[in-house]
Order: C-alpha cells, then structure tokens, then sequence
C-alpha cells in the first residue's frame, strides 16, 4: 500500500500536504474509529477521483472501465533515484521573521476547516520560540490548491503542565508556522 | 500476486489465511492502477525491497555510533543534522530536514507524531504500527513517563523529559546515551546496541552482554 501510493503519486502530481489532507477527509465517525491504514487508503481512492485517475466503480471493482489517462508509470530503475532524492520544503522567505529564538508567543486559538498542522490540543497555549527553521511551503494553503504560500517555521516548547493541567513535568515541542501564532 | 501486504503497514488483525475487507480493497486498488498502466509491478516490487532490505533503522544506528566515537562529527549532527547524516549516504524523502536530539544523564527525548505518522525513513525506514496508532500518538504527549514504562524503560523522576511532536517537515532522530562499558568496542559494535526504539526515544540503547 506504501508503495503503491509512493508511486501513483508520481503520475498524479499530489503534494504530501494534499495527500494528508485526503487522510483526513472521512466522516469524523470513521476516522476515530478507524485504523492508520484505512485513512490511508481512504486518502488514496479520494485522490484518484478527485484527480481523474480513476472512478467510484472502478474503485470499487478492481477494474478498469474507463480510458486511462496518459501517463509513463515509474520504472524500477527510476525508484531508488526518486526515494534518495535531496528535496527540501524551505523556501524564500518574502518577509523578515516576527519572531526569533527566547520570544514568548502563544498559539492562536483557531478552528479552520480545512487542513491544517495546528494540532488542536496546542491551541490557544502560551510557549517559547527554541529553533527558526526558515520559511517553509505552508500545509493549510498547499493542501487546499491555494500554491504554496511560504512561512516561517519555527520549533515552540509548551510546559505540559501550561497545556494539560495538573502536574505534568515534560516539555512538548511542536514545529508551528507563523500565521499560527502570536506574541504573548 | 507478489504484493501481499504481509510485511508492510497493515493492522495486526489483517494477518490470517482469509483475507479482511481492508486487504481486498487494497488488492483491488492495486489490480486497477496497475490495469490502468499508473504503476508498473516491477517498480512496486523495487519499492518495497528498498524499505524492507536497504533503508531502516541500520541506517540511524550507524550515525548514533558515529556520534558515539567522533565528537567532530556530534558536534556537526548537532549544528547540521541534515547534513552530518547526509555525509554517511542517508539521504531522500522524509528525511528532508533532520534535527538529532542527544539524551543525556538529565534529560530523554522522546518523538511522536501526533497528526499522522511523520517519521525520518532515511534513518529509520518506514514507522512501527503502534507509532501510527492512536493511542501512541494522543498519550506520547499526556503521559510519556507512562508511556515509556509500557515500553520497559522506567525513568528517574528528577530526569526532564521532552517529547517533540512532527507537525512540519523536519524529523528527529534521538541519540541515545551511550551504555557504560562501551569504551573498547569499534564503531560496528557499537551500532549493534542501538535499537529502533532507542532512536524514537521509547526505548534505551542495549548494554553489552
């Protein structure tokens, strides 16, 4: 299934933030109460559709019944080249950071619908700026076909007792883009 | 067909002589990408013999013990994780951007993804079940103390814990403490101590027998 999917994706052109998203996209029902792998292959048989690889019933059948589109699969000898390429998701950044290493912030508390990378537990937390990473492509306009909309990244600490109370003693750290905070 | 799923990234409850609904649904999915002339059966084959023979969590232990050995090249893991490792061959997707985090006598590093299951293969390969499954992912960052003691490692109270939780593209990797009594084993030897979980931070590195 991990294969499958590494390869496919090649012909359907998806960003890993779309592919997540896919992921996440069934009924909160099923979600919960499903395996890792039945989100996975629920992110897959949407994103055939959605992309126009394959239809409902074809999914559905294991059969084809509709013309492919024109596409050259990934050779074998092509497979190693692609696992070992050197990518990065650091981009130019087109505004000077608002925060840097020591600064208090706090998470914004906010809902979006759509994907984001926000985990919903770190929502509205005071914590502290530990690492800035650079810009990087950012999920929550990437996995919504909004391009890629580059922010700062930056590596936040949380005492786990300002999070859940009581008397928790770790630390929990998070990679969190900018427009996901704000100074405290 | 060669791709029976049977070493790779399906539930426990899956295995058996009859297959699941789940396992019929991927079969299907494979028959119609491979009909429909998207993925090529040879490649699948090359993909999977790439994570279950070549990339794993050997990889990630040849690091630790260089760390280890070589304070040049710790010191370089440290500032450059991506990188140092990068000098050793380890390269390619979701190993992007790396960062290396040292235990030490007074703290433990523990990594989780809580999102999804983002997990460094160029060190590692591909994640165990149970760091895919929820109740890793939502109590890794409630209670990693009780956590760990289910993984066998119990920690003394006054040592700080932290757990990093992957929600962008950068990986970690945990540098395990090196075992005492170590000193006169090579590089080789050394990179046999350290399992996968030492390097996930759920588990510590192996003392000599």
């Amino acid at each position: 299934m991990f294969a499958l999917m590494n390869l496919v994706g090649d012909i359907g052109g998806w960003s890993i933030d779309e592919d997540r998203s896919a992921c996440e996209s069934m009924a909160p029902g099923d979600y919960i109460t499903s395996s890792y792998y039945e989100h996975w292959l629920h992110g897959a048989e949407t994103l055939l559709q959605k992309h126009g690889l394959a239809t409902r019933d074809e999914i559905a059948s294991g059969r084809a019944a509709t013309p492919s589109r024109a596409a050259t699969p990934t050779p074998a000898s092509s497979v190693w080249p692609a696992v070992t390429a050197r990518g990065s998701y650091q981009r130019q950044a087109r505004a000077p950071a608002l925060f840097e290493v020591g600064d208090a912030v706090r998470t914004r508390n906010i809902h979006p619908t759509g994907h984001t990378r926000l985990p919903r537990y770190l929502r509205g937390h005071a914590g502290e700026i530990i690492a800035v990473h650079g810009a990087h492509v950012f999920p929550d306009s990437n996995a919504n076909g909004r391009g890629e909309d580059p922010h700062w990244l930056y590596t936040v600490r949380f005492n786990a007792g300002e999070v859940w109370g009581g008397g928790s003693s770790h630390l929990i750290h998070a990679d969190l883009w900018e427009p996901y905070l704000e100074s405290l | 067909m060669p791709h029976d799923g049977h070493h790779h990234d399906h539930d426990h409850d899956d295995e058996g002589s009859e297959l699941s609904p789940l396992a019929l649904r991927v079969k299907a999915l494979e028959s119609l990408l491979v009909e429909k002339g998207y993925v090529d059966p040879a490649a699948l084959d090359v993909m999977i013999d790439t994570y279950e023979t070549k990339i794993g969590p050997r990889n990630g232990a040849r690091v630790v013990a260089r760390a280890w050995t070589d304070p040049d090249f710790a010191q370089w893991l440290k500032r450059d994780a991506t990188e140092a490792i990068a000098s050793l061959g380890y390269v390619g997707r979701q190993g992007e951007h790396m960062v290396a985090l040292f235990n030490t006598p007074a703290l433990h590093n523990m990594v989780v993804c809580t999102l999804c299951s983002c997990y460094p293969w160029p060190v590692l390969g591909l994640p165990p079940v149970w760091y895919k499954a929820m109740p890793y992912r939502s109590r890794a960052v409630i209670e990693p103390r009780e956590v760990l003691k289910e993984f066998g490692v119990t920690l003394p109270e006054d040592k700080e814990v932290r757990v990093w939780d992957s929600t962008a593209e950068v990986r970690y990797l945990v540098i395990p403490e090196r075992p005492e009594g170590t000193g006169s084993l090579s590089e080789d030897q050394l990179a046999a101590l350290v399992t996968r979980d030492s390097m996930i931070g759920t588990g510590l590195a192996k003392v000599p027998a």
